[in-house]
C-alpha cells in the first residue's frame, strides 16, 4: 500500500465517528498542554527565585545575628553576637580577609516618612550602609552622585533614592539637589539610582539609602547594625571569602561553639543551588503529574481503537477476502491511532504554549522548550505504543469469521 | 500464457474438520474432488449444512483444507500461510457477497480500487482500472457515490465491477442475489451471464434453483460430499 492511501484510510477511519474521535483527540491534548503549562509553571517560578537571588549579587555574603533573617523572628538564643561596624571594619582587612573586596553595614530604619514638596510618602526600605552597598549588590546611579565616604564619616544628612520614590515623591521630576524630610530632619537628595525592577515580592526600586551614620544619629540609634553585606572579590573566591569572614567574627566575638556561633553567614550561590535544586524536583514532580494526564489520553485512544476494531470486524473480513495482507491492516489501525494522538499532540501544543502566557497561580509558567518536544514525543509514541495492541488484534482476524461478523 | 494449462480450480480428495469441543468433531467436507475449467459457469448448490460454505472458503483461499489438496490455477493454496494467500485472492479471485460488503464512507470507486491498492498500483493507474470496470457495470456516472447513497443492485454492481478490476481467474459469488429484489435479482444474474460470455469463470454458490438453472453445470452437496454433478444447458 502507498502512504498516501494509508493515510487516507486513516483519516476516513477518524472522521466516520467524529464525536467519538473529537473526545479521545481531547483527552490527548489535555495530556500534552498540562505537561507543556505544567512544566513551563515549574520552570517559571523556579526562574523567578533564581533572578530574586541573583539580583541580590552572585558574590555576596549576608552575615547577620543567628535567626536574625526571614520573618524577623530575632532567635532568642543567648549567645547571639551583636554585630558591630567596627566588624565590618575588620573584615575589609586584607590581611584578615584577603578574599573581602568590601564590608558594607547595614542597618535598616523602619516606618520612615519623607515628605517633600508637598507630598509625603514611605518607603519599603530605608537603609543606612556605606558607599559600597552599592556596588555589591549592583546599584547604578541614574543621575546625580552617590554619597561618599567622606560623606559617612562626616554624618552628612545625604541620601540617594530609587525610581519609585522619584515617581512617589517628586511625581517624576529629578530630585537631584532637592531636599526632603526624613522624619522631620533634612536631608539632600544626592542622586538617583537607575531601574532595577521589582524581582518577586521586593521591589528594589522602592528604596532610600543614606550613610550609616547619619541613619544612626537621627533614626535608628546607635546600636549594633542590623548585617553586613560583604562582597568577595570575585563569584570563584565567595567560598574562601565565607571562611575567612566566619573565621574573623569567631575570634572577634570569642565563640566557643563553632556549632551555635552566634551569627549566619548567607552565601548567595550556595542559595542559589539550593533553590535551583528544590525547583527542579519542583518541576519534574509537575511535570510527572502532567505525564499521568498523558498516559489517560493513550488509553482513551487505545480503548477507542478497540472499539473501532470491533465494530468494524466486516470491513476488516472484506478487506482480508480482497487481498489485504496482515501488514496492511496493522498499519491501517496503528496509522489511525498515531494519527489521532498526532492531531491531539498538535492541539495540546496549541493549547499548552497559550496557555502559558497567561499568569498561573501567581507564577509566569517559562516555557521550556525541551517539554514541548517531550509531550509531543509522548504523545506520538503513546499513540503507537497504545494503538499496537488493538491494531494486531485486527490483524490476527480470521476472514472467514471476520465476514461472518455481524 | 502458462497458467491456461491448469484447472482454474483443482481439489483432489479435500476434508474439512472443525473441533468444536473436546468430544465433538464436525466433519464439513469428507473427500470433495472437483475440477472447475476456465471459462465456466458454474452453481454450487446444497441446503444449509451441506459444507457448501466451507467448500466457497476453501475455494475462494480463505481457509485452508484439513487434508487433500486445492490448486487454484496450478498454485497448491493448501499448505499456503496467511499473507501468501492474501496475495493468491488478491490476483486470482474476485468474491462477489451476498451482503455486498462494500466499505462504507467510500467511494465506489475507491471501493474498487482497493483491491489495486492492495496489489500495489500506482494511483493513476488504479483509478483508470477501477473507472472503466465500473462503466462496463454500467456505474460509470456514479463514480463518487459512497455505498449508502446507492440501491442494493447499483451496490452489488459495484462489488462485481470489484471482483472483476484485478482481471482475476475467477468470479466466486456467495448468493449474489440473496438480498435483492427480483428486479435487481435478474439485472445482476445478466452480468454474471454477461461475464460468462466475455469468457471469465464463474462460480455462484446458491440455494435457489431458479439461480442455478442459468449455470451451465450444477454441482450438488450434501453431508460434505459431492452427490450430483452436470452439465446442463443454461436457461
Amino acid at each position: 500500500m502507498i502512504g498516501a492511501e494509508v493515510l487516507r484510510i486513516a483519516w476516513s477511519g477518524i472522521t466516520a465517528n467524529r464525536l467519538r474521535s473529537g473526545l479521545t483527540i481531547l483527552g490527548m491534548t489535555i495530556g500534552v498542554a498540562s505537561v507543556i503549562v505544567l512544566i513551563a509553571v515549574g520552570n517559571g517560578s523556579s526562574q523567578a527565585v533564581a533572578s530574586r537571588i541573583q539580583s541580590l549579587g552572585t558574590n555576596v555574603l549576608l552575615v547577620q545575628a543567628s535567626g536574625g533573617f526571614r520573618g524577623g523572628a530575632r532567635a532568642s538564643s543567648a549567645n547571639t553576637v551583636s554585630l558591630t561596624k567596627a566588624d565590618a571594619q575588620a573584615l575589609q582587612s586584607p590581611g584578615l580577609a584577603p578574599d573581602v573586596k568590601s564590608a558594607s553595614p547595614v542597618v535598616n530604619a523602619n516606618g520612615v516618612k519623607l515628605v517633600a514638596s508637598g507630598s509625603s510618602y514611605e518607603p519599603s526600605s530605608f537603609i543606612g550602609t556605606t558607599p559600597s552597598y552599592l556596588s555589591a549588590h549592583s546599584y547604578d546611579i541614574a543621575a546625580g552622585s552617590s554619597f561618599t565616604q567622606a560623606d559617612v564619616s562626616e554624618h552628612k544628612r545625604v541620601a540617594v533614592v530609587g525610581q519609585e520614590v522619584v515617581q512617589e515623591l517628586f511625581a517624576g521630576a529629578s530630585p537631584v539637589g532637592q531636599n526632603m524630610k526624613v522624619n522631620g530632619s533634612n536631608y539632600e537628595v544626592l542622586g538617583v539610582l537607575a531601574k532595577k525592577g521589582a524581582s518577586g515580592a521586593i521591589n528594589e526600586d522602592d528604596v532610600v539609602m543614606a550613610p550609616i551614620t547619619t541613619v544612626q544619629d537621627s533614626l535608628t540609634g546607635a546600636g549594633p547594625i542590623d548585617s553586613i553585606t560583604v562582597q568577595a572579590t570575585s563569584e570563584s573566591a565567595l567560598n574562601a571569602a565565607e571562611s575567612e569572614v566566619t573565621q574573623v567574627l569567631e575570634e572577634r566575638h570569642k565563640i566557643k561553639d563553632i556549632a551555635e556561633p552566634g551569627f549566619s553567614v548567607l552565601n548567595q550561590g550556595s542559595l542559589l543551588e539550593t533553590s535551583s535544586s528544590t525547583s527542579s524536583v519542583f518541576t519534574t514532580l509537575l511535570g510527572e503529574v502532567a505525564a499521568i494526564s498523558l498516559l489517560v489520553g493513550g488509553i482513551g485512544v487505545m480503548n477507542i481503537m478497540l472499539v473501532s476494531v470491533t465494530e468494524r470486524t466486516r470491513e476488516i473480513g472484506v478487506r482480508k477476502a480482497i487481498g489485504a495482507r496482515r501488514g496492511d491492516i496493522l498499519t491501517q489501525f496503528l496509522t489511525e491511532a498515531v494519527l489521532v494522538s498526532l492531531i491531539g499532540g498538535v492541539a495540546g501544543v496549541l493549547v499548552g504554549v497559550l496557555g502559558s502566557q497567561f499568569e498561573i497561580a501567581g507564577v509566569h509558567p517559562e516555557i521550556a522548550t525541551y517539554s514541548i518536544f517531550l509531550a509531543f514525543g509522548a504523545a506520538a509514541l503513546s499513540g503507537l505504543f497504545f494503538g499496537t495492541y488493538p491494531a494486531a488484534r485486527a490483524a490476527r482476524m480470521r476472514p472467514i469469521e471476520a465476514l461472518r461478523f455481524e | 500464457m502458462a497458467r491456461t494449462s491448469h484447472p482454474v480450480i483443482d481439489l483432489r480428495e479435500v476434508s474439512k474438520t472443525f473441533r468444536m469441543g473436546p468430544e465433538i468433531v464436525v466433519r464439513a467436507l469428507r473427500g470433495v474432488s472437483l475440477r472447475i475449467e476456465r471459462g465456466e459457469l458454474v452453481a454450487i448448490m446444497g441446503s444449509s449444512g451441506s459444507g457448501k460454505s466451507t467448500l466457497m472458503n476453501i475455494i475462494g483461499c480463505l481457509d485452508i483444507p484439513s487434508g487433500g489438496r486445492c490448486l487454484i490455477d496450478g498454485r497448491d493454496a493448501s499448505r499456503m500461510d496467511e499473507d501468501d494467500l492474501a496475495d493468491l485472492r488478491n490476483r486470482r479471485i474476485g468474491f462477489v457477497f451476498q451482503s455486498f460488503n462494500l466499505v462504507a464512507r467510500t467511494s465506489a470507486l475507491a471501493n474498487v480500487e482497493l483491491p489495486l491498492a492492495y496489489a500495489g498500483l500506482g494511483r493513476a493507474d488504479r483509478r483508470r482500472r477501477a473507472e472503466r470496470a465500473l462503466g462496463s457495470m454500467g456505474m460509470g456516472n456514479r463514480l463518487d457515490h459512497q455505498p449508502s447513497e446507492l440501491s442494493g443492485g447499483q451496490q452489488q454492481r459495484v462489488a462485481v465491477a470489484r471482483a472483476i478490476v484485478t482481471n482475476p481467474s475467477l468470479v466466486l459469488a456467495d448468493e449474489p442475489t440473496g438480498n435483492l429484489d427480483s428486479h435487481s435479482t435478474e439485472d445482476v444474474l445478466r452480468i454474471f451471464a454477461r461475464l460468462h460470455e466475455e469468457g471469465r469463470t464463474v462460480v455462484l454458490i446458491t440455494h435457489e434453483p431458479d439461480v442455478a438453472a442459468r449455470a451451465g453445470r450444477v454441482i450438488t452437496l450434501s453431508d460434505g460430499r459431492i452427490v450430483h454433478d452436470e452439465a446442463q444447458a443454461p436457461a
